[in-house]
């Protein structure tokens, strides 16, 4: 159930999330560095376009990439297909959106 | 107990279309026995009912594939000594088919598809033009090379997981089919080739798991082909971009 189009699309993403995922890795290890606290991380993101950009954009591959993902396994797995396949899609990838959007919003410029 | 003096205890599936259920023969054990060997002896000796498909029983055909023990295998070219339990064996119609009845699988869908990849020869001259010379040492003529000595035997379909998830998957045959006339510098029409595969039941559905390489009995290598079209629909993406 993959054409190119959504190929491409789960290609890029995962090529995008690539430097973001050792990004993250390499900021948790620094963070923890004496302890972690609420106050420390929030300094660090709040009201930083650059954390905004950082995990907004990780959020957006994520949502396309694990849509994508999760369709091929819901086909092959479940039989899933048609109409209730592409509603599925969306729902994961608006889903993530949505949750990882109010996530990076909340520790940027809520 | 030598070769010669043992009993096979043979497994085999019986029925048409969806419904069936194994029937259990015993066969005599002989030096050098195949598979198909042992099908043959049944149909001969003891159900001239049992319906099975052969043609060269040299490997050369493709028409004698089956599952035994659960795998799909070329059964002409199988011995029964490298593949059989103990004494026991299995033997089915081939996964991922309809099965028309007993051991015979139903290939339209398997020769479908490689029509639906476009793995045709488009003829870039007629038979009244002189023949051209191909250049062997080419890269793209050993692309195609390596792929050239497909029997369309289906065992690389019977054992991709990704044609049992995905009944629109065209499947690692057709698929490499494709690939080897994208490569042949007569095809007249690649580009028509890249757009077959691009669909929904295209080459991209491949999860690269390598069933296909592992089980093909010429030891072609449809996986290495599959990526060959991945890398050169995805390269067009990029070009396409360009040229707009
Ligand atoms: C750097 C990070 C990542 C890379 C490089 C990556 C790469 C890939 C690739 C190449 C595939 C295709 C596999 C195939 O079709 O056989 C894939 C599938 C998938 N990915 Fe990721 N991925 C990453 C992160 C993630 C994350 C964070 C998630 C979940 C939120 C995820 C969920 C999935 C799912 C569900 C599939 C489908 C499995 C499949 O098709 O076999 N991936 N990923
Ligand atoms: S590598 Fe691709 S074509 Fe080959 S068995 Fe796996 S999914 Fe099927
Ligand atoms: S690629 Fe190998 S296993 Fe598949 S049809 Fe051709 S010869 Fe048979
Ligand atoms: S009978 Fe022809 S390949 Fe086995």
């Amino acid at each position: 159930m993959l054409d190119l189009r959504l190929y491409m699309a789960q290609r890029l993403s995962a090529l995008i999330m690539a430097p973001l995922v050792i990004g993250h890795i390499a900021v948790m290890i620094y963070a923890i560095q004496g302890g972690l606290s609420v106050d420390e991380i929030l300094g660090r993101t709040q009201g930083s376009f650059a954390w905004f950009a950082f995990y907004g954009l990780f959020v957006l591959a994520v949502s396309v990439h694990a849509a994508i993902g999760l369709r091929v396994i819901v086909h092959e797995w479940l039989g899933l297909k048609g109409g209730a396949l592409q509603a599925f899609t969306w729902a994961v990838a608006l889903g993530l959106l949505v949750l990882g959007g109010r996530s990076v919003w909340a520790v940027t410029f809520a | 107990m030598s070769v010669e003096d043992g009993k096979l205890t043979v497994e085999v599936w019986r029925g048409a279309g969806g419904l069936g259920r194994f029937e259990t023969f015993e066969v005599p054990r002989q030096e050098s026995q195949t598979v198909l060997d042992v099908v043959s002896w049944i149909q001969q000796y003891a159900d001239p009912t049992l319906t099975y498909r052969y043609a060269c029983r040299v490997g050369m055909c493709g028409s004698c594939a089956m599952m035994v023990n659960g795998v799909p295998r070329w059964t002409c070219r199988t011995h029964v000594g490298k593949v059989a339990t103990g004494d026991s064996l299995t033997v089915e119609p081939l996964r991922n088919l309809p099965v028309i009845k007993d051991l015979a699988a139903d290939m339209d869908p398997f020769f479908d598809k490689w029509v639906q990849a476009e793995a045709v020869h488009h003829p870039s001259e007629t038979r009244h033009d002189p023949m051209r010379a191909v250049d062997a040492d080419s890269s793209a003529r050993q692309q195609a090379n390596a792929g050239i000595e497909c029997i369309n035997c289906a065992v690389c379909y019977a054992a991709c997981d990704t044609v049992s998830g995905n009944p629109d998957y065209l499947g690692p045959a057709a698929l490499q089919r494709a690939w080897t006339l994208y490569n042949d510098e007569r095809e007249a029409d690649p580009e028509a080739i890249l757009d077959a595969v691009s669909g929904v039941g295209g080459c991209h559905n491949c999860h690269s798991m390598g069933s296909c390489a592992q089980y093909c009995p010429n030891e072609l290598n449809p996986l290495a082909a599959i990526a060959g079209l991945k890398r050169e629909t995805a390269k067009r993406v990029f070009r396409r971009r360009k040229n707009a």
